[in-house]
């Protein structure tokens, strides 16, 4: 509709536009809190989204492994009584999961699941001449494997393969040992020695990891580590990361096995993140106080500064309404325009910092772009805002009395 | 129909009080009537504090009388909220002020066609064209785009009495139209005034000081400490 409004905009446009430098005061003020607000929330999304990435593309979003052996007491305590008991924890030796074999099927049939990977770990030492490294041995179903941690996105030399005899290492106990793609190490575990041929080799993304990790195929493993048949862990990757901890609860109550989550596995991470986001959402409420206000004082000046004027358009005829929408609509007006402002402010923001900020390797630190719809929920949300910061200096010009108004 | 029967503005017993039921409660108004029918020319005089301002802003319904009755055009007003009131004035009302009191931000045109903006949120290119006329009538088809502040106090108040009767009111209001402004602008703006009056039969109440206008209107009502010392035709009051 063409008139909607037609009053009231011309009339706020006009005010406004005769403002001149408390418009663009507060219209730059009202920009400068929209790109914060705008650049931070895209900084920390992305710091997030990339510390998640790096975090979950090395490891499952759920385990499932056995029970821990727990002591059980000799005989019921007797009710009523305290028995002072001593006990001494169980060792936890390596177990297999019950059943693995017909508990894959069940949980990839699960809507949440992207892929399940069964797994047989274990401690050792990887041997080459002189030199004897102490290794995480792995046993994985390459293919499986691949679909929970994408390895062999993650391979830097050699190619993937876990046939018989094959194993992949990591690019640091490659340079330990002085091994080459396609040279032979053994592999010790408790009594049993096993060589293998390198097949590829991998970098997961910390140096620690890769100074340890040993991958092979899952029959080695398992004959490595003593569980034929069996398997030390399931790991599993979901469609959706963040619902890992309800979808480990759920599983917890419907299968006797120890399931964690990634949140479990790393909950300092995720207090970490946490604390960002709690920090962030301060700040971004901090300025957007700080905008209203900014706004309401500026629109309670500009009442006070055109009492004569409202005076007069009261007097010949326009009503508390329109008075009271021409206020409000310049708020609206003064949110919007800041806002598109500060939206492209914080693009440019943006723009320097992947420009300027970079990594030891000359790349950017990490990818951050505003997404449009966050772009818009801000502008959104600033323009709402302005309105709000409207309210009450429009209800003033509202209530002015016009025969008072026009005496000035 | 009562109404058309009915003169267009009718004033009777009118209190008008301040800070009511405070301690420094004071009237204004001690029970004014009087009534104005259309097309009259009307002078409302008397000396500073006699409540020539306060009646006005009565009739001009931007104040509550605080007793008695006042019927527009039959229908009484004492009893409409602040919309009602708002309406009626858009209706019934056009007003000149002493100070001309045109928004400094709008352009003479501009100013002219507010009225017509603020009933419909638009202006039709007819009310443009009746805007322009108006702006015409008054001598001022050279300045329309310039904004009051680049027009003489003579030329303000001509913008102001275009803006007060480009939408045709039954009823103008003056309060001290020529007070702000030399002899020659004075005489000019009455003249026109008196002129539109001839032109659009439009009722004109004016408040004045200047005896010399009064004696030129077709009636004049003296108010003297907040009651109606005499109410006759001009040529009685040069008498």
């Amino acid at each position: 509709m063409l008139n909607w409004l037609g009053f009231e905009r011309r009339v706020a446009v006009r005010f406004l536009r005769e403002g001149r430098m408390q418009t663009v005061l507060i219209i730059v003020g009202v920009a400068a809190g929209v790109a914060v607000v705008a650049y931070i929330s895209a900084l920390i999304t992305g710091l997030q989204r990339n510390t998640l990435e790096k975090t979950l593309g090395a490891q499952a979003h759920v385990t499932v492994s056995a029970l821990d052996d727990v002591v059980l007491p000799a005989r019921p305590p007797v009710a009523g009584s305290t028995a002072l008991v001593q006990t001494q924890p169980r060792v936890q030796r390596p177990r297999s999961i019950a059943n693995w074999q017909s508990l894959v099927p069940v949980l990839e049939a699960m809507p949440a699941v992207a892929a399940v990977s069964p797994m047989v770990s274990g401690a050792g030492l990887a041997q080459r001449g002189e030199a004897s490294k102490s290794i995480a041995l792995m046993g994985v179903d390459l293919d499986r494997y691949d679909r929970i941690v994408r390895l062999r996105s993650k391979v830097v030399q050699g190619e993937a393969r876990l046939g018989p005899g094959e194993g992949i290492i990591g690019r640091e106990l490659a340079e330990d040992l002085g091994v080459r793609v396609g040279d032979r190490i053994s592999l010790v575990t408790g009594t049993i020695t096993d060589s293998l041929r390198v097949t590829a080799l991998v970098d997961l993304g910390v140096r620690e990891l890769n100074r340890r990790t040993v991958i092979v195929p899952l029959r080695a493993a398992q004959s490595l580590v003593g569980l034929p048949g069996g398997a030390t862990g399931l790991d599993l990757a979901l469609v959706d990361v963040w619902v890992a901890q309800r979808l480990a609860s759920d599983l917890s109550q419907r299968f006797p096995y120890k399931i964690e989550s990634w949140q479990e596995a790393n909950s300092q991470l995720v207090s970490a993140l946490n604390a960002q986001s709690v920090s962030t959402a301060l700040i971004r409420g901090v300025v957007m106080v700080v905008v209203v206000l900014g706004i309401a004082s500026v629109l309670v000046v500009s009442v006070v500064q055109k009492q004569r004027e409202i005076g007069i358009l009261r007097a010949i005829g326009a009503t508390r309404g329109q008075m009271l929408r021409v206020f409000l609509l310049q708020g609206a007006i003064v949110g919007a325009l800041g806002s598109t402002l500060g939206v492209l402010l914080a693009v440019g923001l943006i723009k320097a910092f992947t420009t300027f900020v970079r990594g030891s390797d000359g790349l950017p630190l990490f990818a951050i772009t505003l997404a449009p719809s966050l772009a818009l929920t801000v502008a959104g949300i600033a323009t709402v805002c302005g309105v709000l910061a409207a309210v009450a200096p429009a209800r003033r010009a509202a209530a002015l009395d016009p025969a008072q108004a026009i005496r000035m | 129909m009562t109404a058309n029967a009915s003169p267009l503005i009718e004033l009777a017993g009118v209190h008008k009080s301040y800070n009511l039921g405070m301690p420094n409660e004071a009237e204004v108004l001690h029970g004014v009537s009087f009534a104005i029918g259309r097309g009259e020319f009307v002078a409302l005089i008397g000396p500073s504090g006699s409540g020539k301002s306060t009646l006005l802003n009565v009739v001009g319904l931007l104040e509550r009388l605080t007793a008695g009755s006042y019927r527009i055009q039959g229908e009484e007003t004492s009893g409409l909220d602040d919309a009602g009131l708002t309406l009626r004035r858009r209706a019934v009302l056009g007003f000149v002020f002493q100070f001309h009191h045109l928004l400094p931000a709008f352009s003479a045109l501009e100013n002219v066609t507010l009225p017509a903006l603020m009933r419909e949120g638009r202006v039709t290119s007819a009310q443009h064209e009746r805007a322009r006329a108006m702006l015409a009538a008054v001598g001022l088809e050279n300045d329309m785009n310039k904004r009051p502040g680049e027009l003489s106090g003579g030329m303000q108040q001509r913008v102001a009495i275009a803006r007060a009767l480009v939408l045709e009111p039954p009823l103008v209001l003056a309060d001290e139209p020529t007070g702000n402004l030399d002899r020659a602008s004075s005489d000019e703006v009455f003249v026109l005034m008196r002129r539109m009056h001839a032109e659009l039969h439009t009722s004109f109440l004016v408040v004045t000081h200047d005896p010399r206008l009064a004696a030129r209107c077709d009636r004049v009502i003296e108010l003297v400490d907040g009651s109606i010392e005499s109410d006759r035709s001009a040529s009685a009051a040069r008498a």
